[in-house]
């Protein structure tokens, strides 16, 4: 199949805006969040316009429009991930809540004090914090993979590591900092060899490379909708069906329950158990129309369309000397960026007066940064909207950036 | 653009008069702007009057806090503590002579609540700071 992705760029109402007078918006900051398509506006406004009704137990007709809706979003979600089940995926808030939710009923129910937790230097905050908070009330010991100079993982020094045998292997698949692709399936291997439950982060590589969970045979695997042109507010954490069960459940209310007295309650199945209250189920109905139009392009030609983006401006930004961070080879679309005295904010800041979005930051990923002697970097990023072209006006913004500060 | 970047920010952030430390130094603090990382710390000497006699900043960030700290930094020696713990706002936005947006206006004011959080001594939260 060729996508012309040229064409794609209509199908995002937002890219038409123009940010300042005769500035169109040029975004490349989707590793934060993505554009969202028609497509998926269209259909939470259909779900709120003809079906809008709590789920799960009304016997009227708009509610059972309404489950079934929701459980067909996440039949959706299931088979792009390649999950054995629809079952296997939790609907949850984002990426985040997903890490913590295993972090806090796996890790609470099973951590005991003195074992480790194994994360990599370039995590999100969000593969970080979780875990400290779940050390700190069991007084676990959390140890990082190194990070190489050349932003790759140092799987040498995981494989040593791996010999005081951790609980918990936790890693990104994706580096949102680095755009580093990890090799899961090799890491997720090892630690299970090693006897280690894995996590893995998704949320730059679900949206942005085909991945297939059980191939990748990890036991958790995280992302979020809005990265991955579905709204915010509802994300995904997929986990293998016996440890699931297993496992208490997160938090308590309805939905999640199969029965109450005043004594105490027993939990519902998988995967309602981890679904207390009533979901977002508009936006489960968006994720499922975000991933409806990211099969009709296809995720390979998505990757691909993306690598070849990176690789250009790559090459652009190192020839007006501009110094990138991060692999040469084997990553995604995500470029970070410092240029010699110049500020990142600042950087930020005159690009956006010429309708250019990118971040400027450490991007929640502040330990990476401490690493690399960085206190901050400007990152831009793609999507399968964007072009070629949009590396040319970044790098046309950046030559005013040094005129500003060449005065 | 050229507003915010007038010319005295970029004079002051590439060629600033007042930064380094002074140690030993009657008040010294320091904090960061979590959202984007930018870092001042403001070291004061002071005389048994309360008279600010010399003044230092020192740290990271953007064009922004960095020019807004030396402007700072240069108007207040000389000046008394007292007068430190009542400058707001608008004396560091007349300094810098520029509009800001809510984003960047956290980098404007982030020397002012440190050098406040430092006359104010360091027991006091810097949250209660309320410039905004």
């Amino acid at each position: 199949m060729n996508i012309d992705f040229s064409t794609l760029k209509k199908d995002f109402p937002i890219l038409e805006r123009e940010v300042h007078p005769g500035k169109q918006l040029v975004y490349l900051d989707s590793t934060a969040s993505t554009q969202k398509p028609q497509l998926v506006l269209d259909a939470m406004d259909e779900y709120y316009q003809k079906h809008n009704a709590n789920i799960h137990r009304g016997v009227y007709t708009i509610s059972e429009e309404a489950t079934q809706m929701y459980e067909e979003a996440r039949e959706k979600v299931a088979k792009f991930i390649h999950a054995p089940s629809r079952r296997n995926v939790i609907f949850t808030r984002n990426a985040t809540e997903s890490l913590n939710l295993v972090a806090f009923t796996w890790g609470r129910a099973y951590l005991k004090k003195g074992d480790t937790i194994l994360l990599t230097e370039m995590e999100h905050h969000s593969n970080i914090v979780p875990w400290q908070i779940i050390a700190a009330e069991k007084e676990l010991k959390i140890e990082f993979i190194p990070v190489l100079a050349d932003g790759k993982l140092d799987l040498q020094a995981y494989e040593l590591m791996l010999n005081k045998k951790p609980k918990v292997v936790s890693f990104t698949h994706m580096s949102n900092v680095l755009g580093t692709i990890t090799p899961a399936k090799r890491i997720t291997e090892l630690a299970h060899q090693a006897g280690a439950l894995v996590v893995i982060d998704g949320a730059q590589s679900v949206p942005h490379l085909p991945v297939d969970i059980t191939d990748i045979d990890a036991d958790f695997l995280a992302f979020s909708a809005h990265k991955m042109c579905g709204p915010t507010g509802i994300g995904a954490l997929y986990g293998k069906l016996d440890i699931l069960n297993a496992m208490p459940p997160f938090l308590g209310g309805g939905d999640m329950i199969r029965k109450v007295t005043f004594e105490g309650f027993t939990t519902s199945d998988v995967p309602a158990k981890f679904e207390a209250g009533t979901p977002a189920i508009a936006e489960a109905i968006g994720f499922g129309a975000a991933v409806d139009y990211l099969n009709s392009i296809g995720m390979e030609e998505i990757a691909r369309h993306e690598q070849e983006i990176a690789k250009y401006g790559l090459e652009q930004l190192e020839a007006s000397g501009i110094k990138v961070i991060g692999p040469r080879e084997s990553r995604g679309g995500v470029l970070s960026f410092v240029m010699d005295e110049i500020h990142p904010h600042d950087i930020a800041q005159i690009l956006d007066s010429e309708g250019i979005a990118v971040r400027a930051g450490h991007h929640c990923a502040q330990p990476l940064h401490l690493k690399f002697g960085l206190p901050a970097t400007t990152r831009a990023s793609f999507y399968l909207y964007n072009s070629k072209d949009d590396v040319n006006s970044l790098v046309k913004g950046l030559d005013k950036v040094k005129q500003m500060f060449d005065r | 653009m050229d507003d915010l970047y007038r010319e005295i920010i970029i004079e002051h952030y590439k060629n600033p008069g007042f930064r380094g430390e002074l140690n030993p130094n009657d008040y010294s603090f320091e904090d960061e702007n979590p959202v984007c990382g930018d870092h001042i710390r403001v070291d004061l000497r002071v005389n048994s009057d309360g008279q600010i006699v010399d003044a230092r900043f020192s740290g990271e960030g953007c064009a922004i806090s960095q020019a807004s700290a030396d402007l700072l930094i240069e108007s207040v020696i000389g000046k008394n503590i007292e007068e430190v713990k009542s400058l707001s706002k608008q004396d560091v936005l007349d300094l810098l002579g520029i509009d800001l947006g809510v984003v960047r206006l956290k980098c404007a004011l982030l020397p002012l609540k440190v050098l406040k959080a430092g006359v104010y001594g360091m027991g006091k939260e810097i949250e209660e700071l309320d410039l905004e």
